[in-house]
């Protein structure tokens, strides 16, 4: 995994998982995205709320295997939802600073 | 009520109705097993390995459709359980396995037989858990049996360190058992236009997956092709699911399927797929696979639908279900035209069973066990030629009544599965065909047949080689037997023999027929010994790349 520092390529796709707040929730989705050979150019995870939920970004490519992934990632008992943005979710530029 | 973590954990498999476990103990599972040895409902089979214990497991889920549960301690018990989890996963095979771990004080010290069980099972499972409070085993467990079953089934595992089944609970009752979840609405419009889809091809093929069985939708699947005259075609995992002698089976198609059953599929310009996944093994070169056909799929894990294939149609929902919603709509037709078009391919490219009048061939052999049986019986494989000449030749009739490694192939499967379909049906003769090499990698639970006396056959078809790997390189690397044949011969007979396992050796019997039957006729396990030529080939095959139409031998 490698977090890019130039912007928000039209082709990249944020994810927004919300997900069950646990240890182990962070292996479970990367490791799907390693298992499928798929790349995860960027990934943000905090806890929101009262911390019995967690919040994952993810910046990844927008292929044809996009929407499979996104149904295997739905299929995690861990993961409450999934949602989809272009670039009206700026948050990976936003952390631009960090990566100077 | 006042338990220990151990004491609940026993208490809630029991209101889960399990019955039977499968396992082997070791330190950090020892508070477990010591609460097991008091329990009066559970009865606990001491496997020989733990990939065993896995598979006995698994063979009690694939007959009952329940999930079943296999225990190991910490470290190597969990990662000698790794593959008969896999298997489970890839067969849609609903696990509870339970391993022990070091006590959580010690998780991360590289104690004595840690590994990261929570780590290495991510990647083989529906879902799994790290227990890290005796409280949390109230809503985990009943969660456990829950997800395994559910909407599309496969293993979940539970790791519980040491100092969770020794601590202290105090209850005042136990949590309900769990239900499954309800499967999804099935839409409407879909449905409607897979009706309309039905209604207007004029050469539709129904195409069965182990979904069917997994669903209990055999029956309705069948009925359903006899209402609009569907030639129906099964998979590895969906054989049983239409009785093979229904005159509208094509029996099973792919890799080794019949020249008919694949020309069929060609000529296809609907295909009806349930509770199927576009496997390679199945579907041949993608590209080429019914280029003709429009797919209606209908699936339980909407992760399938469109995976491999798109679909014309797709619909997300209980196979069962979306039949009994779909048949109403759908038009009766005898199709007459399409039927008497798969006669014609079914008698000028039929399936070849060379030798099957002869009991000491493979063919031969496979035909006479299913002569000596009814379709009660219950037929497990390992993995290898033998695998799939019996998908080819035997008459398999019902649901359930065939268990095979299916995705994952594994050889070892056959011998501890056939333990634990026997387990979970006492009453049914359970055969495992078997080859040498595959009965090598489990042999050891021949132990555990004898020791628990289940009515098991292992039907042995020797011919002292990686029969699979052989037909390859004879036919795809030159000639060069490589890492294939086994220099020396096995005495089987011995070996059983060793176990305490009564055997027949058909190789030296008088009549190989009545030795047979003799051992059919015998309660309880035994090994049946044959050896078979090394030479034959499983035919007709679609070599590896190609497409299903390009198929070479048979
Ligand atoms: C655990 C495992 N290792 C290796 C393989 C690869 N493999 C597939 S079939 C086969 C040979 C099987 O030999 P045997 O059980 O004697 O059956 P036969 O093909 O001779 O009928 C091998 C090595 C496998 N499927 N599973």
């Amino acid at each position: 995994m490698r977090m890019e520092n130039d912007d928000l390529k039209p082709g990249k796709v944020v994810l927004e998982l919300t997900v069950a707040n646990h240890p182990g929730v962070m292996s479970h989705v990367c490791g799907l995205f390693a298992r499928r050979a798929f790349n995860v150019e960027g990934i943000l995870c905090m806890p929101t709320g009262d911390g019995d939920e967690s919040r994952i970004w993810l910046l990844v490519l927008d292929d044809s295997r996009l929407p499979q992934m996104v149904a295997q990632l739905e299929k995690l008992e861990d993961v409450r939802s999934v949602g989809r943005h272009g670039a009206d979710r700026p948050v990976f530029e936003r952390l631009q600073a960090f990566f100077e | 009520m006042q338990l220990t973590g151990a004491e609940l954990l026993v208490q809630l498999l029991e209101q889960q109705g399990i019955t039977t476990v499968a396992g082997i103990p070791g330190g950090p599972i020892l508070p477990f097993y010591h609460a097991l040895a008091a329990s009066k409902r559970i009865r606990h089979v001491l496997a020989r390995h733990e990939q065993g214990g896995g598979f006995i497991a698994q063979g009690m889920a694939r007959v009952s459709g329940r999930a079943a549960v296999c225990l190991a301690s910490s470290g190597p018990g969990a990662t000698n359980l790794l593959t008969a989890v896999a298997d489970a996963k890839l067969d849609s095979i609903p696990l509870v396995c339970i391993t022990a771990q070091v006590p959580s004080a010690m998780i991360g010290t590289d104690a004595f037989q840690e590994v990261d069980t929570y780590g290495i099972s991510i990647p083989v499972t529906k879902h799994n858990w790290l227990v890290r409070d005796v409280r949390d085993l109230l809503e985990i467990i009943p969660a456990a049996f829950r997800i395994a079953e559910s909407g599309r089934p496969g293993p979940v595992w539970v790791d519980i360190p040491k100092d969770v089944l020794t601590a202290g609970i105090e209850i005042a009752q136990l949590p309900l058992p769990s239900m499954r979840t309800p499967a999804p609405q099935v839409d409407d419009e879909q449905l409607a236009r897979a009706a309309a889809l039905i209604n207007a091809a004029r050469t539709p093929v129904l195409y069965l997956g182990g979904g069917v069985i997994a669903g209990d939708a055999a029956g309705a699947a069948t009925a359903f092709a006899e209402q609009a005259g569907l030639p129906t075609t099964m998979t590895l995992m969906g054989l049983g699911a239409m009785p093979v002698d229904h005159p509208l089976s094509l029996g099973m198609l792919g890799m080794h399927g019949a020249r008919y059953t694949n020309y069929a599929l060609a000529e296809a310009d609907l295909l009806i797929v349930l509770g199927a996944r576009f496997d390679d093994r199945a579907i041949g070169k993608a590209a080429e696979f019914c280029p003709d056909a429009a797919v209606i799929h209908i699936d339980i894990d909407a992760a399938e639908l469109g995976k491999i294939r798109r679909p014309d149609v797709a619909i997300q929902g209980d196979v069962a279900t979306v039949l009994a919603c779909l048949a109403p709509r759908v038009q009766a037709n005898p199709r007459a035209r399409w039927l008497e078009r798969i006669r014609e391919l079914k008698q000028q490219h039929p399936l070849a069973l060379p030798g099957s009048e002869d009991v000491r061939s493979h063919y031969g052999l496979i035909r006479a066990v299913a002569g000596l049986l009814d379709e009660g019986a219950i037929i497990a494989t390992d993995v290898g030629q033998h695998q799939m000449w019996v998908a080819q030749a035997y008459p398999f009739r019902r649901a359930r009544q065939l268990l095979t490694s299916g995705g994952l192939g594994t050889m070892g499967f056959g011998l501890p599965a056939a333990i634990g379909a026997a387990l979970a049906e006492p009453g049914r003769t359970v055969v495992c065909f078997s080859g040498d090499g595959s009965l090598k990698m489990n042999i050891q639970e021949l132990d555990t047949a004898v020791e628990e006396g289940v009515n098991i056959k292992v039907v042995l078809m020797n011919n002292q080689s990686l029969g699979l790997v052989h037909q390859q390189q004879d036919l795809f690397y030159g000639q060069r037997i490589f890492a294939a044949d086994y220099r020396r011969p096995t005495d089987f007979v011995r070996i059983a023999e060793g176990f305490g396992m009564q055997v027949f050796d058909l190789d030296a019997a008088a009549d190989p027929r009545a030795c047979l039957a003799q051992a059919m006729a015998t309660r309880g396990p035994c090994l049946i010994h044959c050896s078979i030529d090394v030479n034959q080939k499983v035919f007709p095959m679609v070599p590896p790349g190609a497409a299903n139409t390009e198929m070479i031998g048979g």
